[in-house]
């Protein structure tokens, strides 16, 4: 007893020796300091500073400065997405001034993946994300175009130049042609449907682009796998500004610009006109001439005028991290009446409770976009009317302008419509309002810290609604007095998802392990109402004479309609980092969808990566290679989107009221049953990648290789059912085979750093092909393909084809013979098949639309204050259908056998065709281009309003020029159509709206 | 711990819950479509398929005018999957008495007899007739005794379906002919072949010849008697012309004579009490319903209520220019004429005497100048015909006060047609019939076209160079002359020419298959069961 009573005083003794002497040594001081940006000695907000070996922490503020309690002889860690981690022992000091390097630690950079975020130097699969500093600038309406040129592999080309208008998005070449070719599209966590409402020509422009904060390109199976059966043509993941733990700052930004039509199409002269209908001489039409010599495209295009406002605070109240922003844009089209203004709020809340063991992350985004729609068969019309006639004529009928009237004075029918008129007589306008949001709770379960449990429930509820009126003196629809429309739609997309995460460092096995398991449950409602359409007069109908002014025929079969599909899903991902060396990442999703019939509803998705850091294995004391990295990845995707509903179903639809037939004295409509395919089931692609990152001279010189091979099979085509197998001669089936490989390099390179002047310099390629294998159920070597690629002009004409052992929408064509002095001969082809007649026989594969190759390239130089960045694309190797020249380039086009007279594009100075000659190679062109995308100056100014602001100004010039051989009017055509979300992809050039020169001034403040 | 335990297992609690709620949410229907079961539950939607499977005939989908085909398969809906249409672009296209001025694909092959197995207005005009079969045998399987007591359908509704059943299988029949007629042999199905099973097979033209043979007399005791079914429907007067004119031509059909049968079925038909409506002209009318007495089958349309770009609408607009307005029609579609060997069959073509002869217009003038075609390109080259206009004989306002649909209903037997079937298989040696009655009926055509007995014929005039061209004056542009050209050994061979027969102005023989359309090279491909014609 007394020994154990002594041993208890020494041990009190020891115990509180040391305690007096931790007191001495670990003296606590207030530290003081401020974090800069080292690229331009910028303030670095958001840091998250710690002593190292404690749970002290703080943020730093809006003006970079920070202060916390730390021991004299502390080591403080310095940490944030973008910069990485970076340390600096105190030795004593107690205010500290510390630069953040960026490029040295991109490595360290958080990108966000599929279901989490990942180190940058972790990944294992070909993710490409841009931050906001890097995004595209200048006037910039619709989110995806914020990465064009931007990554290798992504090609992004906007649908032209109508306001908030779409793009076609197409990751490593798409791999469909009958269900979508467009990426996943996840929101903050919310997978959205790409399809549009009613009312909107494209969803993403109700993101403003300035809330986000950046978007990840998800490219290779493994990056995208998790997304399961919607991942087959890659995610792109976009993830918004958050609020930082610090003082509220705040920033408000305006950008004023003004779009302007370069060229236009050129086109005959009325001089020229009156020239040509007066040699031929014909009475019928030498008469008809009028005196003018108008620019039809003059009079429909304006310079459009836009301004751009945003204003958002970002910081913490109580303690609650939150950014809240307020957008308002309001966007001319450069053709007339063309309009787009949208109205954005966000707020983003991430507030933690329970001692930091849940995270809350609440997300709502809420928009009003507002459309007036001109009338885009003006731009058309414009090319194709009459240059000899005036606007308006002295008659005073259809509003005063001029169209074509026979002898008798009544409208003919098919003549082409005063452009004007179309423009001035046609009002549609449109409003969506969309609200996305989300909340996210996890939690990391306070008994079992490894593990974290998160719900994610998320809404994304759009609704359009319109009116789309024809005043009643218009050509278009004189006869019917005008037309009044109105369209309402909603679309409801619902998510929960439960996910848990569970992580453990095997100390011992220099092992990491991350788990996860989720599951997720959403729903896609649409909401129709139907409307029929209504006139400005009541028209007498002999039958129905209470119906008024409802127009005949636009009486709906159903005052509503609400489709659905629904898609649940269980998900699981392990990763595995042993030694900081060798990574492997395997998941597997399964997915089961309410678009396919019971037996085929589950697919099973898997993928598997491998990531070898070779530089920390092999060269670690090589100092000139800064990062290298192997990936190697396999994985299988599906795709569905695109696909029927209920179309697995066998079932009757009522026909309208237009598709009827008389029994004695009644109609009777019709049900009609669809033609079905209950086998159907998801497309399916397998995604080999083989990627090699690398960094040299501390990262001065970074970039990855890529090359991959994607094989999709069960690929849903539309192919020929033997007639009377199914209530249709084609079907919607899986059959077909693509695959696509291609090559993929990115280099980004600081050539000079210093402390007043950087310049940086990124580059990437793409090299992409694209070949179906397969068509058919069975081999038949007499099978020439699936016609599509429907041109203007003519009934059903198609110039391209699915065809086997091609790219997709290969054109089929005549092969043209030229005389001697290289003029097209009319009508002369050769006989490829030398059996003597010149028929369908002889027709050929000869080029595509898609491109081999595309690149983009950026370059932005800093010096002292001002900053100067260009950035182009290119791509090389695409064809297009000049259709233009094809359908209104000829004799007959002038002189209309309608018996009116009309306008030519000037190749048929070049042709001198008479009538049109639709299927010659001849018209096929080589549309490669480099387009010069954007010029940008920015001067930052510095502080202002007596210290109290910092102000940044900019200046940009948008689409400065393109340089290609293409005769029509921009080689980058595209058509964006959300209901064929295809048709962009047929490379035929016939109605594109001019992209606009955009000069832009904007002025960016923070405080 | 129980502590924790209790939590651990109210999370899995939960987390079932949520998830188990989600699993069994994924079968869903459409809204507004019906399920087969729900679509035949009533009498009233055995009336709406089977509205559906008249209408095929006269419209392309379930959307009037067009925008939710029937037929896709990369075709134009409008001209390439509509009955009449394409009936018509089969049948008279490569004949004398039609040519086409514009550019569709390869619709100048059809007058130059220069089509191939690829032609896409071929595999539209396959792929009609099949579908319309197929939508019957699904009828004739929801239609069974059987299926009806199970849905508790009897009494008249119960009678109606099974007089219907047998009127469906007439247009089978019907169907099945016209495949026999354009392409020999034919995709054979019935109602015994299921949907989605097995592929189709096919059936040579002498078997199809008997198939639909039997299958008409089959139904004879269930059709309504001749002359008493509402408009719109068939009744035995229908069947018996299809017989009448299969056995006509059943010597090209099947290489065995059968015109003492043409004689036989033309003979019932006529005397079952059809009648010739008076005034030639408004036979072609929009209230040419009221010719229903002259109609043993005739196919409805409507301005309103029946639309399509290739129905009656079709002959209305395409076959005039700016003189649209005296074709009833807002617009001249400016594409289709004729030529002058057509106008030629008429000893006065101003239609004057021969009210037949619709070829003059207050623009375009017979004069010989505009009767040639120097350039097929251009519609002011060549007769216009205004044989269909969509105006009311009574003066009355048609359906569509806008002039773009036309109420005109699309004959395709009419008494004429047996009475120069009679005259025919008489003089070609069929019994049962005499040369006195086959004049006298001969000359019921021709009172009725002059409206007087001027224009009539004597015994001595009566021969098979008149027949024939006598068919081309009284029934051009309704889908009979290919298969009579045929018959008298005239569509391809060198004996008769005509403008741009062959592609040359002139007109040229051409190889022998033309007698024949190809089968379409998609079907073979999709369906290894069938075999192409021969040369093709």
């Amino acid at each position: 007893m007394r020994k154990s009573t002594r041993q208890i005083y020494q041990a009190l003794l020891l115990s509180f020796s040391l305690l007096l002497f931790s007191a001495i040594a670990f003296a606590q001081n207030v530290v003081t300091g401020k974090v800069m940006d080292s690229k331009d000695g910028s303030p670095a907000p958001g840091i998250t500073v710690t002593v190292k070996g404690s749970k002290t922490a703080t943020q730093t503020a809006a003006d970079g400065t920070f202060r916390i309690s730390a021991p004299a002889n502390a080591t403080l860690v310095f940490t944030s997405v973008g910069f990485g981690q970076q340390e600096s022992a105190l030795n004593g000091r107690s205010a500290i001034e510390v630069s953040l390097v960026q490029t040295n630690q991109q490595m360290n950079e958080v990108v966000v993946v599929a279901y989490g975020t990942r180190r940058r130097g972790d990944l294992t699969g070909a993710v490409t994300s841009i931050s906001a500093k890097d995004f595209q600038k200048g006037v910039v309406n619709s989110s995806e175009q914020l990465l064009q040129g931007k990554v290798a592999g992504l090609e992004i080309i906007t649908g032209g130049g109508s306001p908030g208008g779409g793009s076609k998005i197409r990751i490593r070449g798409g791999a469909s042609f009958k269900a979508s070719n467009e990426p996943l599209l996840v929101i903050d966590g919310v997978p959205v449907e790409s399809n549009s409402v009613s009312g909107s020509s494209n969803l993403l422009n109700s993101i403003n682009p300035n809330d986000i904060e950046s978007i990840s390109v998800l490219k290779d199976a493994s990056a995208t796998a998790l997304y399961g059966s919607r991942a087959s043509n890659g995610v792109l993941i976009i993830t918004t500004k958050k609020g930082v733990r610090g003082k509220v700052k705040y920033n408000y930004n305006t950008q004023l610009s003004t779009g302007v039509i370069g060229e236009t199409v050129k086109v005959l002269s009325g001089d020229e006109v009156r020239a040509i209908i007066n040699a031929d001489g014909n009475t019928n039409y030498t008469t008809l001439l009028g005196t003018a010599n108008t620019d039809w495209q003059k009079e429909i295009y304006r310079a459009a005028f836009g301004w751009d406002n945003n204003i958002s605070a970002s910081g913490a109240i109580k303690n609650i991290p939150f950014r809240a922003s307020l957008g308002y844009l309001n966007q001319d089209g450069t053709l007339k009446t063309d309009n787009f203004k949208r109205f954005t709020a966000s707020l983003n809340l991430t507030p933690k409770f329970l001692d930091d063991h849940l995270s809350v992350s609440l997300a709502l985004k809420a928009s009003n976009t507002k459309n007036n729609w001109a009338n885009q068969d003006a731009i058309g019309a414009a090319i194709a009317f009459d240059p000899t006639q005036t606007v308006k004529s002295s008659t005073g009928k259809f509003g005063g302008y001029y169209e074509w009237v026979d002898g008798g004075g009544a409208l003919i029918d098919l003549a082409t419509r005063n452009p004007v008129a179309l423009l001035n007589q046609r009002d549609n306008k449109s409003s969506v309002n969309r609200f996305i949001g989300n909340i996210q709770l996890d939690y990391k379960i306070h008994w079992f810290p490894d593990l974290h449990v998160l719900f994610n429930f998320g809404i994304d509820n759009a609704s359009g609604r319109g009116n789309d009126n024809i005043d009643s003196a218009s050509a278009t629809n004189y006869k019917t007095g005008g037309r009044k429309t109105h369209y309402e739609q909603k679309k409801i997309n619902t998510i929960t998802d439960i996910q848990l995460f569970y992580s453990k460092d095997l100390k011992k096995l220099k092992t990491k392990v991350d788990v996860l398991a989720g599951h997720s449950y959403q729903d896609f409602v649409t909401k129709v109402k139907n409307f029929s359409s209504f006139s400005y007069r009541s028209i007498a109908d002999p039958i129905n004479p209470q119906k008024k002014d409802t127009i005949a025929g636009s009486e709906q079969n159903f005052p509503t309609d609400k489709p659905e599909w629904r898609l649940e899903s269980y998900l699981g991902r392990v990763n595995i980092s042993i030694a900081d060396k060798y990574l492997v990442t395997a998941s597997l999703r399964r997915d089961a969808s309410s678009r396919f019939a019971k037996e085929n509803r589950i697919g099973y998705f898997p993928a598997v990566a491998l990531a070898w850091k070779i530089k920390d294995d092999l060269f670690k004391k090589v100092n000139v290679l800064s990062d290298l990295k192997l990936r190697l990845s396999w994985g299988s995707t599906g795709n569905q989107d695109g696909i029927d509903y209920y179309s697995y179903l066998p079932y009757y639809s009522q026909s309208n009221n237009a598709a009827q037939y008389q029994f004695g004295n009644t109609y009777y409509s019709f049900l009609r049953p669809s033609a079905y395919d209950p086998t159907r089931k998801w497309e399916t692609t397998t995604t080999t990648n083989a990627g090699l990152d690398f960094g040299l001279l501390n990262n001065r010189i970074t970039g990855s290789v890529d090359y991959y091979f994607k094989k999709t099979k069960d690929l849903l085509s539309v192919v020929p059912v033997a007639a009377g197998g199914n209530f249709n001669i084609e079907l919607l089936t899986n059959v077909g085979n693509m695959e696509n490989r291609g090559v993929e390099f990115t280099l980004n390179t600081v050539p000079i750093k210093k402390t007043n002047l950087t310049w940086e310099f990124g580059f990437n390629f793409t090299y992409n092909t694209r070949e179906i294998t397969n068509l058919l159920k069975q081999e038949d070597p007499n099978f020439t393909g699936i016609p599509g690629s429907g041109i203007a002009g003519g009934t059903g004409n198609n110039i391209g084809r699915l065809a086997v052992g091609y790219s997709p929408f290969v054109y089929y064509v005549f092969k043209q013979v030229y005389d001697p002095s290289g003029k097209p001969i009319e009508g002369l082809y050769e006989d490829l098949n030398r059996d003597g007649a010149i028929d369908q026989k002889d027709r050929y594969f000869y080029k595509k639309p898609a491109a081999d190759i595309y690149m983009g390239l950026s370059t932005q130089v800093t010096y002292k204050k001002f900053s100067l960045g260009i950035a182009g694309h290119a791509a090389f190797g695409n064809y297009l259908y000049n259709n233009y020249h094809s359908n209104n380039a000829v004799f007959r086009t002038i002189k209309n056998p309608i018996v009116f007279v009309g306008n030519a594009s000037a190749n048929y100075k070049e042709t001198g065709f008479t009538n049109n000659q639709y299927l010659s190679d001849y018209y096929i062109e080589n549309a490669s281009f480099f387009r010069l995308d954007n010029i940008n100056l920015g001067y930052n100014w510095g502080k202002v309003l007596r210290g109290r602001a910092s102000l940044r100004i900019a200046a940009s010039v948008q689409n400065v020029f393109v340089i290609t051989k293409y005769k029509g009017l921009d080689p980058e055509y595209t058509r964006i159509d959300t209901q064929n979300p295809n048709i962009g992809d047929e490379g035929i050039d016939n109605n594109i709206y001019p992209r606009p020169r955009i000069f832009s001034l904007g002025i960016n403040l923070d405080f | 711990m129980k502590n924790n335990l209790i939590k651990y297992l109210t999370g899995t609690l939960v987390l079932a819950i949520v998830i188990a709620s989600c699993a069994k949410k994924l079968d869903l229907y459409p809204t507004n479509d019906l399920t087969p079961e729900k679509a035949f539950s009533t009498a009233a939607g055995y009336k709406s398929v089977l509205a559906k499977i008249y209408g095929t005939l006269a419209i392309t989908g379930n959307a009037g005018p067009a925008g939710n085909p029937d037929i896709s398969g990369g075709l134009d809906e409008g001209s390439q999957v509509a009955f009449i249409r394409m009936f018509f672009n089969c049948n008279e296209l490569p004949t004398d008495e039609a040519v086409v001025a514009w550019n569709d694909q390869t619709i100048h092959d059809f007058h130059n007899l220069r089509w191939t197995n690829a032609d896409p207005f071929l595999k539209g005009i396959y792929a009609r007739p099949i579908y319309n079969i197929t939508l019957i045998n699904e009828y004739m399987r929801e239609s069974t005794d059987a299926k009806l007591a199970e849905r508790g359908i009897s009494g008249t509704d119960a009678a109606d379906i099974k007089k219907s059943v047998a009127e469906v299988r007439f247009l089978r029949a019907f169907n099945y002919w016209v495949m026999m007629d354009l392409f020999g042999k034919s995709t054979f199905i019935t109602e015994d072949d299921l949907i989605g099973s097995n592929l189709p097979k096919e059936i040579n033209r002498a078997d199809l010849f008997l198939y639909i043979e039997k299958e008409l007399k089959a139904i004879d005791a269930d059709l309504a008697q001749a002359k008493t079914i509402e408009y719109g429907r068939v009744d035995q007067g229908a069947a018996w012309a299809l017989l009448a004119r299969m056995y006509l031509n059943a010597g090209v059909y099947t290489g065995a004579i059968k015109y003492t049968e043409a004689v036989t079925y033309a003979q019932k038909v006529i005397a079952a009490g059809y009648t010739l409506y008076a005034g030639y002209p408004r036979v072609f009318m929009a209230d040419n319903d009221k010719a229903k007495d002259e109609f043993m089958f005739a196919v409805n349309c409507d301005g309103l209520r029946t639309q399509a770009y290739g129905n009656t609408t079709f002959f209305a607009h395409a076959a005039c220019g700016t003189e649209s307005s005296e074709y009833g029609v807002s617009s001249g579609w400016s594409g289709y004429r004729s030529t002058s060997a057509l106008v030629n069959l008429f000893t006065d073509n101003t239609g004057a005497t021969d009210k037949r002869a619709m070829f003059t217009t207050s623009k375009y003038g017979t004069s010989p100048a505009q009767l040639i075609i120097t350039d097929i390109s251009n519609f002011d080259h060549g007769p216009h015909v205004k044989k269909y206009v969509n105006v009311r004989s009574d003066g009355g306002p048609v359906s569509d006060s806008k002039g773009e649909f036309a109420d005109i209903d699309f004959p395709i037997f009419r008494l004429s047609e047996m009475y120069l079937i009679y005259a025919e298989a008489v003089l070609r040696g069929g019994t049962g019939g005499d040369a006195a009655t086959a004049l006298g009926y001969m000359n019921n055509i021709r009172t009725r076209a002059y409206g007087n007995t001027s224009g009539n014929i004597t015994a001595g005039q009566l021969n098979l160079q008149f027949i024939l061209d006598e068919r081309g004056r009284e029934l051009y542009w309704e889908g009979h002359r290919r298969t009579d050209l045929i018959r008298y050994g005239l569509l391809t061979t060198g004996t008769y020419l005509w403008p741009w027969k062959g592609g040359v102005s002139s007109g040229t023989a051409v190889d022998a298959k033309y007698n024949l359309f190809p089968i379409p090279v998609s079907n073979i491909v999709a369906n290894p069961n069938l075999t192409q014609n021969t040369g093709y």
